[in-house]
């Protein structure tokens, strides 16, 4: 798909730039768009300008240049037609925690123009999807960081957007919930609904999203999709646990292999060798393997490899 | 869905909310003006007010009911607007409503409606309760539900503002106290402008609530220090400007979007 075609972006967003009152420029001119049904990431370090694009495309912040489209709306046209087809579930905390979940949830399907009869049927299929049905009346300041988020979650969805902003919606939250999340994420992919994504989990990204967007001081460089960026990948690590405690290893294994203890081997795989000729090579010298396992996340690597390289470059040009 | 049936759903819905904020937390909002009402009519109507003797025409604390019904409005629906507004900005919550289609006009007219509800509605208690202390006649009830309306709307007005340049929960306190608070004492609550020296006299025109102390105590006992023309002039302009500096300054976003 060309991907300026407006007609089938869930957003676009082409040259935006900001620079707050006090000076400190959070984007540089950004351009990339989000095909409809798309689960794209929205990757950088903490003051990147992840949140700052979302706060633009959701009214929160007033961009200084720049255009966003909403599904074909231009945001400077049509502001509150393109708020329509938008869920955000922000970075903070920001309901009326000494209102109910019940309250908070109608309140803005409301804002929305949701009649009242409709937004209790909305209410109580989100809070029982995300088991907060029978907090429904607690004051919200009594719920758990888990279900403050997943109530975030619900509201976002009254309205039943077409886009879902999700920013670090997974932030701080025991690992099963998080699972649970990631489940559901999914299932509203999978019912067409378009999600981005922003999180420091890249484990996370990596399992949800298609496709990628990096943002490193106020400037996107990384727009691709997922499995192009992991071909990118020069080398990856295994670990092999063993069946049998391993005494040592031949020489003709040092090169790619250690051994951290008797029963655990690392492996580097480099890119185009198959690692079934590990498993033969280990067979050959009697070692058995029990599992195996990723060293790290792929995407951290390459994130963490793409941070290097911006930063190599950006001193690389002040050099010059 | 049309854009007239989705204003009037939205509208709904921030009106709602902003007068079951104000009911829920009723103890706070509705029962201390009645105790301060109460102690006014104690002190300067039954201790104080026997020896000041008739004041046009009229027993000391019957003067002074009209004076004290409209305090309550002025200072009911300027702290609704301001502290619910600025509770919404402290706590994030009013990016809910940001986030949203809602125009800026139907944001405010929301918060107003929570603001003129509360003043009214404390208005009407403690109208009730003057009831108890003086001979309660309403010459002109018209006059009288119409000039507790408009104050209600102009404060609610003023809180609103309050609340937008607001950063701290001391500016909500502020300009009740340090502002709001001398001018409606210096406003013809408890005396009338005539009693005071010429230029005190002359000095006292620029205080906008003494037109609408005087409006109500026309409706009320149908006498006024001011001519009525002109106070509903007075009440005329303050909405026309106060709504178009909270419009400009919702649609810019002030203290709300960076």
């Amino acid at each position: 798909m060309n991907r300026s075609d407006l007609s089938n972006t869930a957003l676009s967003v082409t040259n935006l730039a900001k620079t707050y009152v006090n000076g400190r420029v959070a984007l540089k001119g950004i351009s990339f768009a989000v095909e409809q049904g798309d689960f794209y990431a929205l990757l950088g370090r903490n003051g990147a300008g992840k949140s700052t694009t979302i706060g633009i495309t959701c009214s929160l912040v007033k961009k200084s240049a720049g255009k966003v489209h909403v599904f074909g709306i231009d945001i400077d046209q049509d502001f509150g037609r393109a708020k329509s087809h938008i869920g955000l579930v922000p970075q903070e905390i920001n309901f009326n925690q000494f209102e109910s979940p019940w309250n908070i949830v109608i309140n803005h399907a409301g804002y929305y123009g949701v009649h009242r009869t409709v937004a209790a049927q909305q209410a109580e299929k989100y809070l029982t999807k995300l088991g907060l049905w029978d907090h429904r009346d607690t004051a919200s300041r009594r719920l758990s960081g888990g279900m403050k988020r997943r109530l975030m979650i619900a509201r976002a969805l009254m309205h039943e957007p077409r886009l879902l902003i999700l920013d670090e919606p997974t932030a701080g939250i025991d690992f099963e919930t998080r699972l649970s999340m990631w489940e559901f994420m999914q299932e509203l992919n999978q019912q067409g609904i378009t999600i981005i994504l922003t999180t420091h989990y890249l484990q996370e990204a990596e399992k949800l999203c298609r496709n990628v967007g990096v943002i490193e001081l106020g400037e996107l460089i990384l727009d691709v999709d997922m499995k192009s960026l992991f071909l990118q990948l020069s080398q990856e690590t295994y670990v092999l646990d063993l069946v049998l405690p391993a005494k040592g290893l031949p020489d003709r294994l040092q090169g790619y292999m250690r051994l951290i203890d008797p029963t655990t081997l690392e492996v580097d795989i480099t890119r185009g060798s198959s690692i079934n000729q590990v498993f033969e090579t280990l067979s050959e010298l009697d070692i058995h393997v029990v599992s195996i396992q990723n060293k790290s996340n792929r995407l951290e690597t390459l994130f963490m490899e793409l941070l290097k390289n911006e930063a190599e470059s950006i001193r690389a040009s002040q050099d010059a | 869905m049309n854009s007239r049936h989705y204003v009037a759903v939205a509208l709904y819905t921030l009106c709602r909310k902003e007068i079951t904020r104000f009911m829920r937390i009723w103890t706070q909002t509705l029962i201390p003006p009645v105790i301060t009402t109460c102690l006014y009519f104690l002190i300067f109507g039954n201790l104080i007010g026997p020896r000041i003797g008739p004041m046009q025409g009229h027993t000391y604390i019957d003067f002074i009911v009209p004076g004290l019904v409209l305090m309550s409005v002025i200072t009911g629906s300027y702290t609704n607007v301001a502290s619910s507004f600025f509770s919404a900005k402290f706590q994030r919550f009013i990016e809910e409503i940001m986030v949203s289609p809602v125009p800026s006009y139907v944001i405010l007219l929301g918060y107003l409606a929570g603001g003129i509800c509360r003043g009214v509605l404390v208005g009407i208690v403690v109208l009730a309760v003057s009831a108890l202390f003086a001979t309660v006649n309403i010459t002109s009830p018209v006059m009288t539900a119409a000039v507790v309306v408009l104050t209600a709307l102009v404060f609610a007005l003023g809180g609103m503002l309050n609340g937008m340049f607001a950063k701290k929960f001391d500016d909500v306190s502020i300009i009740p106290n340090f502002v709001l608070t001398p001018l409606i004492y210096l406003g013809g609550v408890f005396y009338s402008v005539r009693m005071l020296p010429d230029i005190w006299q002359l000095v006292s025109l620029a205080n906008p609530i003494l037109y609408v102390i005087n409006i109500a105590r026309y409706g009320f006992l149908g006498s006024s220090d001011v001519g009525i023309g002109v106070s509903f002039a007075v009440i005329g302009v303050a909405i026309v400007v106060l709504t178009t500096l909270c419009l400009v300054l919702l649609e810019r976003g002030y203290g709300i979007r960076d």
